[in-house]
């Protein structure tokens, strides 16, 4: 039959069902898919804490959104055009996100009498008419996945385990995306099971068919191409790209990679990428507390690796310790916070910028660390990279700060030319002429890399306060004062190393929106917008946050006023109103959600 | 090879010339207590190091928080003093980046079995290459006198006023729960004793675990003197050795022998038992080391000082290395340009 194909510049689709759906690796293989026919994009993963939540509460609702166009993109998407809702709980919680207009797909067979109760529906809104202002597609998605499969003597609960490929099908139909990238993917990964690569393949192919055939859908959509930079691109998550930024910035150093790290929810995929590279000579290990974790990756740089150490939030606080003795040792460590929901065990799959404090001052005593932050997925490969690379280079631990929607989110990457990485040229201290454990480098002020192995260098470390040069434990006041103060200057240095802050719009004007970390993307949007409709407004996002790059205090006096949109209660506004004493306003959002580039906007409007 | 074999590929394996003890002094003023059981403790690690064969420049040593754990200061050799409790963790990210050095670490019974018990048992039941000295004087000393964990039920101290309600941990059993490789106690007035059970574990293959009964002169002064001083020590301790017999006794007339699973004292005078009733030691049974290690613990029984358990198990450190090995044979070595350009890619023209 004929069906209409329209163009559009950009769609958000929203997958929706419960967390035994399967509706994460559905939004996936829709991302990659829609990644290899060239469209730009960004994704959204919203997943409960509960690993199986109970079937069809609202409470056990799994979503994954992705937004992707012909244009650059740089959020989720703020309100989806497309819901695909597997059961009425997923409708019920994802509806508020719909565009009025927009699409429901809903499998029909889900909304049984049990699941409408579970969800708190007194009838069913696929037919009380309740949905009438969004085009409701019902599809009996069970059934048409049982009718498919009808000749292969699969039990019910494989054939369940399928209908999310339906829908998938349905919206590559919808979409005019191929099917073969992800039919390639199915052989791959039910390599050992022939029955399941029949059975996902031809549930794909009937989903795909039930498009084509079927009265209900009558226009179809094309995407074109965005005209993105030329070049060898990718799909890549932000914990992925962050663990490959650590194995680059091995290889080039020539260090080995060690990782001390306790499982913790959004941080841990770090740990499994990481563990899956022992060609690359990375020494993973699964260490048995946070302490642990900070407190081996010390010990492995002290004996010449790069240590690193992964967590988040509740996490990150039980390293204080750890963090003020590697302050103390001067060793180069990066500790990795994939920031959450908190306090406490707060909303663990959520995600949250509220340890920013944490990060720059949480510890007894003045103990100065380095501090810089991840923008978006991709961009925490060079994070990581420049971690290191300060690491080594200053001998000082270093806090990388990312969070659950930038390690979660996975956006197309131009991939890097190995050749194009900057160098990291560490050394290690040999001679024992003239060795002191703490005599400073004159430019860096690092203290030399002595480490275990090399003669004549033997010499002793610790917590205790270091006698200037010699490091021999020293009581005296005087040197107290003088080595807090050089650990201050030290890091306070790294900000004639690293590059301008650089402003996305005019340099001067009426308002400045100030960010860092994962609200990159929805600042952008929101401030574009604004400049399109002639608004005088520029965005400046900092990546370094301990010390500030040398120029903000310039570009912040150029501006009439500062908007600092942040997912905490304004602690960057605290940061910027005390080293540069200028006034801010905060907009703030503490709801384990990332901004909607609209909530920025309509603050842009309120203060234009 | 990266840059740390590269940097270290022309130094010494073994040392240039035999060391004396002496060479192991570092030139920082030792600062214990005078008469502190730590200072023969330091003398005899000293005395003992020449003899391993490896050289100063391999030899790091960890520590933590607490008297004890001033122990790296005074060796000449590579020293970390670390946090509270977390010397084993420190260990075993040095240990695996680091195979090739020797690494110990020295902490008590506040250090080791208190704030840092979770490393502890950690580090044994992993298994690796590192050598564990316990000082145990059953107090804190250098928070001035309190309780710990290893004092005795009922003990009167500066935080117990009416005495402590914990029971207390029983350090060898606590190793062999976390299934240590090697599991030692040895005394801090023993100076032979003490030599011999350092070298045993500085040639064992694995977690080494050793308690010493340790002397606070200040805070806890004879502790232990029923078992280190002349005139009892022969009848309270039994020296246990592989496949000898446990007999003791100042006139060595008394041996264990094993009732059903229970030790107790018999003699080998009146002429009911011989010596051919006794346990037999053995370091590589496992059921018996539990049995010895519970001998602290029953009234009336001597205490157990020796090599309780030694045995042979892979080394965590060998382990990930092997795999690491492994993964180039079979993938060759890490290419970065591969990875980033691993799965699936496109272009854009
Ligand atoms: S307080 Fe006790 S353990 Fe500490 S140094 Fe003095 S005597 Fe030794």
């Amino acid at each position: 039959m004929n069906k209409d194909l329209k163009n559009l510049d950009e769609v958000t689709i929203r997958f929706a069902g419960d967390s035994g759906d399967g509706m994460q690796l559905t939004g996936m293989q829709f991302t990659s898919t829609t990644a290899l026919v060239g469209n730009d994009l960004s994704t959204l993963p919203d997943f409960p804490a509960e690993i199986r939540a109970p079937a069809g509460t609202t409470f056990g609702v799994s979503g994954f959104q992705i937004h992707f166009g012909s244009t650059e993109i740089n959020t989720p998407g703020d309100m989806c055009d497309v819901l695909v809702a597997m059961n009425p709980a997923a409708l019920k919680v994802n509806l508020r996100s719909l565009e009025d207009g927009g699409i429901i797909i809903a499998n029909k067979d889900g909304f049984n009498e049990k699941n409408l109760k579970l969800a708190g529906y007194q009838s069913n809104p696929l037919e009380d008419g309740s949905l009438s202002k969004y085009q409701v597609h019902a599809v009996a998605i069970t059934a048409l996945t049982h009718n498919a499969l009808a000749d292969l003597g699969l039990s019910n609960k494989v054939i369940e385990r399928c209908k999310n490929f339906f829908a998938l099908g349905m919206m590559y139909w919808m979409f005019t995306r191929p099917l073969e990238p992800t039919i390639k993917w199915i052989q791959e990964k039910f390599k050992k099971t022939p029955e399941l690569i029949e059975a996902n393949t031809r549930v794909l192919k009937a989903g795909y068919a039930f498009g084509e055939t079927t009265e209900i859908f009558a226009v179809r959509y094309q995407v074109k191409p965005a005209p993105l930079k030329p070049g060898r691109y990718r799909s890549i998550t932000g914990n992925e790209a962050l663990a490959w930024g650590l194995i680059a910035a091995s290889v080039k150093s020539g260090l080995d990679l060690f990782l001390g790290s306790y499982p913790i929810t959004p941080a841990s995929d770090i740990l499994h990428e990481l563990s899956k590279h022992k060609n690359f000579r990375v020494k993973t290990f699964q260490a048995e507390d946070e302490i642990a974790g900070i407190t081996s990756a010390i010990g492995a740089s002290y004996g010449g690796a790069i240590g690193v150490t992964t967590t988040s939030g509740p996490g990150m606080a039980l390293k204080t310790e750890a963090l003020g003795l590697a302050v103390m040792l001067e060793v180069p460590v990066v500790v990795c916070n994939i920031q959450r929901g908190g306090p406490s065990t707060g909303l663990p799959t959520k995600t949250e910028q509220a340890d920013l404090l944490q990060a720059v001052y949480g510890r007894n005593s003045e103990a100065p660390i380095p501090v810089i932050a991840a923008n978006t997925p991709a961009d925490c490969f060079f994070t990581a990279f420049e971690s290191v690379k300060l690491a080594l280079k200053y001998m000082t631990p270093v806090i990388l700060l990312s969070d659950g929607y930038v390690a979660n989110g996975a956006e197309p990457w131009l991939i890097p030319s190995v050749n194009s990485l900057p160098d990291i040229a560490p050394k290690f201290r040999t001679d024992p002429e003239g060795f002191y454990p703490y005599l400073r480098d004159e430019k860096t002020l690092a203290r030399p890399w002595a480490i275990p192995g090399t003669p004549g260098l033997e010499h002793r470390i610790g917590g205790l306060e270091k006698q200037h040069i010699t490091g021999n434990v020293s009581y005296d006041p005087e040197n107290h004062e003088f080595m807090v103060k050089m650990r201050q200057a030290k890091v306070d240095r790294i900000a004639d190393d690293i590059p301008l802050a650089q402003v996305e719009g005019d340099q001067k004007g009426d308002l400045l929106v100030v960010g860092w970390g994962g609200t990159y993307g929805a600042i952008k949007t929101a401030v574009d917008n604004k400049r399109r409709e002639g608004r005088s407004v520029s965005h400046l996002h900092l990546k370094y946050l301990n010390p500030f790059q040398k120029n903000v205090g310039e570009i912040l006096y150029n501006f009439k006023n500062i908007l600092v949109p942040e997912l905490n209660l304004g602690q960057l506004s605290k940061l910027l109103r005390a080293k540069y004493l200028v006034p801010t306003i905060t907009l703030s959002k503490v709801q384990g959600l990332p901004f909607k580039s609209i909530e920025i906007e309509n603050k842009i409007d309120e203060l234009l | 090879m990266n840059l740390v074999e590269e940097t270290l590929k022309d130094a010494p394996k073994t040392p240039v010339q035999k060391y004396t003890a002496k060479d192991f002094q570092s030139d920082q003023d030792v600062r214990w207590c005078p008469g502190c059981g730590d200072y023969s403790i330091l003398a005899q690690v000293q005395r003992v190091m020449p003899d391993l064969n490896i050289p100063k420049h391999n030899m790091v040593f960890i520590s933590g928080i607490g008297c004890s754990s001033r122990f790296p200061y005074y060796m000449d050799t590579y020293g970390f003093h670390g946090i509270h409790g977390r010397a084993p963790a420190i260990a075993t990210g040095l240990k695996i980046a680091r195979p090739d050095l020797s690494v110990w670490v020295a902490t008590g019974d506040g250090d080791g079995l208190s704030i840092g018990g979770n490393h502890l048992i950690h580090i044994c039941r992993r298994n690796l290459n590192v050598k564990i000295l316990l000082f145990n004087n059953q107090i804190y000393g250098l928070t001035k006198g309190q309780y710990s964990p290893t004092s005795e039920f009922g003990k009167v101290t500066k935080s117990t006023p009416y005495g402590s309600v914990d029971h207390p941990f029983n350090p060898l059993l606590v190793a062999l729960g976390a299934e240590a490789s090697f599991v030692a106690r040895t005394l801090d007035r023993d100076p032979k004793h003490l030599q011999f059970v350092i070298k045993r574990a500085a040639e064992h293959k694995g977690t080494a675990f050793i308690e010493i009964y340790q002397n606070c002169n200040v805070f806890n002064d004879g502790a232990f003197f029923t078992f280190t001083e002349k005139d009892t020590k022969d009848d309270n301790v039994v020296f246990i050795e592989h496949e000898k017999p446990l007999i003791f006794g100042k006139e060595r007339d008394k041996g264990i022998r094993l009732e059903g699973f229970t030790p107790s004292v018999v003699s080998l005078t009146d002429g009911k038992y011989s010596v051919n009733d006794l346990i037999v030691h053995n370091e590589k049974d496992t059921m018996l080391s539990f049995i010895l290690a519970r001998m602290s613990s029953i009234p009336n029984l001597p205490r157990p000082v020796g090599v309780v358990y030694a045995v042979e198990r892979p080394l965590y450190e060998a382990e990930m290395s092997r795999q690491i090995h492994q993964a180039i044979q079979k993938q060759g070595e890490g290419n970065l340009e591969k990875l980033l350009n691993y799965g699936e890619t496109w272009v854009i023209n």
